[in-house]
């Protein structure tokens, strides 16, 4: 019987067999995700293009794609209205609403609670471009469900509110991830401790502070980080106003599909694909940063 | 004055979650009236009953193909991201590779950015030079590996929570590793595998772009490519067969959603917290 090499490792799996069991599903991350990106980055470098010579006998240029991009004042207005995409519906939108639907149920049973976490999580199980559909046909200017309720004939929310419009989407779409991760953190906070604070006069807001949030701290980096990556990365707003009117709405994703899918500029494309990457990294390594700062933190 | 403050914040937090489900259920209202509706438009109105429309999806040559198609794509997604997931999350969970959390990291980095628009042309190229376009093995693949980085990040952490005695005993018995992980670690973390599954499912299920690049037959595409076919002659989304085929299409993944939740819950229980 092997050792066992660490005192978590109850089965004895021992390193080999550990490694046997991760093989497959790295390999198939190897294939079809970490090459098809090593590949972009390859890309990345050459005046590659859907059609034309280019197409056929692609040249490197170097940085050359890079230079342009950043130089490029519709890259860097695409870059701040993904900022803006990720503050209001990602943090602010999903993981504020999630965490506020979570509070507030907390010790709620029955069927208030039931109806509305099912039909927060039916508006993140329905499929994605179903969910494109229903928001065209209630945003829509001419016969939308929402001007008729609001007595707003005409109002074009997609084209005068482009960001608003797909903001607001996003936290609808994405909130139900947040809420249920939530409502696993606040069970691991003891009701004793909430009910010790109260008694000792504490506001509910000093609640959060002070007894909930220290001891949900790493649910909350971690759920800030996946539904930030999620966001940053998302190409459903396309199906809503594909960027547009003029670039207003044009999100990262949608300038990548855009340059590079609809104008044939592959390498040019490639290239804002791993701009892209080097922020989400940037962002991730500050979100690692936060962490460790919290375990440093004794208890 | 404290059973006051109480009795207004009760109220208050009543008021907000009737907000909250009006503004969650709003959007939905077209996909349960529109279906039925002989004339219908894109406002939420009383219909017009007729089940007519039904008839005409019926008689779309692809549309309840495409469900089928779905359904292979996504399950069969939804099957290999499990079980890879599980047995790479077990693995990594309880023994210390170096450079674990690090790696992890990178991948899930990796795939959000990856599965979006940005490497598209790659892995069109890539599957055309292994003779996976036009076939469903090549989506099933391709989306698979997009999908596993997340799931062995939120897998491993559903097996980071649970306790290692049993494993112990069962060692201690004589069970292998693989023996161990089906009876004894498995069964514990089995809402996290469905949790997983319905994620994985729901993410094949309505995934447009990735499909639409590797499929050109449309005897192969899924709903969710379909949908975007069903246009009048004048050019304009045929609302009737849109709205009906949405809530066909819909209803296999709410029902889904609605077994798995009350047969195993649907929730993280205590899950990701790193």
């Amino acid at each position: 019987m092997a050792p066992a090499t660490s005192p978590t490792d109850a089965a004895g799996l021992g390193r080999g067999r550990a490694v046997a069991f991760a093989l497959p599903a790295l390999v198939l991350i190897g294939v079809f995700l970490v090459f098809p990106a090593i590949w972009t980055v390859y890309l990345g470098l050459t005046d590659y293009r859907l059609t034309g010579p280019a197409a056929a006998d692609p040249r490197l240029v170097g940085a050359g794609n890079y230079t342009t991009a950043l130089g490029d004042g519709r890259f860097r207005d695409s870059v701040w209205l993904t900022v803006q995409f990720v503050l209001g519906s990602a943090i602010i939108g999903q993981a504020g609403l999630g965490f506020a639907l979570a509070w507030i149920m907390r010790d709620r049973r029955g069927p208030v609670r039931r109806l509305v976490e099912a039909l927060v999580l039916l508006s993140w199980i329905l499929p994605g471009s179903v969910v494109a559909f229903l928001w065209i046909a209630l945003l829509d200017r001419d016969g939308g469900t929402l001007n008729a309720l609001l007595g707003t004939p005409g109002a074009a929310w997609l084209l005068d509110h482009p960001m608003p419009s797909i903001i607001v989407f996003n936290t609808w779409r994405g909130t139900a991830f947040s809420m249920m991760l939530y409502s696993a953190a606040l069970e691991n906070v003891p009701p004793s401790h909430l009910e010790t604070a109260r008694l000792a006069g504490a506001s509910a807001f000093q609640q959060l502070r002070d007894v909930v949030l220290p001891r949900i701290k790493g649910h909350v980096l971690t759920n800030v980080l996946l539904t930030s990556l999620w966001t940053f990365n998302d190409f459903t707003p396309f199906l809503l106003t594909a960027g547009g009117p003029e670039g207003r709405s044009e999100i990262l994703p949608v300038y990548v599909y855009n340059v590079a899918l609809r104008d044939g500029q592959l390498g040019f494309g490639a290239a804002v694909s791993f701009l892209i990457l080097v922020i989400n990294l940037v962002f991730a390594l500050a979100y690692l940063r936060l962490l460790r700062d919290r375990r440093e933190v004794p208890g | 004055m404290s059973h006051v403050a109480h009795v207004l914040g009760r109220i208050a937090s009543a008021v907000l979650l009737a907000a909250v489900a009006a503004f969650f259920a709003l959007p939905m209202l077209w996909l349960a009236s529109a279906p039925f509706d002989a004339h219908p438009s894109i406002t939420v109105s009383l219909p017009e009953f007729t089940l007519d429309n039904f008839r005409a999806i019926l008689d779309n040559p692809y549309a309840l193909g495409s469900i089928g198609n779905s359904v292979i794509q996504a399950g069969g997604a939804a099957a290999l991201v499990v079980v890879l997931a599980a047995l790479a999350a077990y693995a990594l969970s309880r023994v210390r590779v170096p450079g674990r959390d690090a790696l992890l990291y990178l991948l899930l980095l990796l795939s959000s950015v990856v599965t979006g628009t940005a490497a598209m042309v790659p892995i069109f190229e890539l599957a055309t030079r292994l003779n996976l376009v036009d076939t469903h093995l090549g989506v099933v693949l391709t989306v698979s590996g997009g999908l596993l980085p997340a799931a062995i990040f939120i897998l491993k952490d559903f097996m980071d929570a649970t306790p290692t005695s049993y494993e112990e005993s069962a060692r201690v018995f004589g069970a292998s590793p693989l023996q161990i992980l089906r009876h004894i670690v498995v069964p514990v973390v089995r809402p996290g595998l469905a949790t997983i599954a319905v994620w994985a499912v729901a993410n094949v299920w309505g995934g447009f772009l990735l499909q639409y690049i590797l499929l050109r037959d449309p005897e192969k595409s899924p709903g969710s490519v379909v949908l975007y076919t069903l246009y009048t002659e004048g050019g304009q989304p045929n609302l009737s067969l849109v709205s009906t085929f949405s809530l066909l299409y819909s209803l296999p993944v709410v029902l889904m959603y609605l077994f798995v939740s009350s047969r195993y819950g649907f929730r993280f229980h205590g899950g990701i917290k790193r």
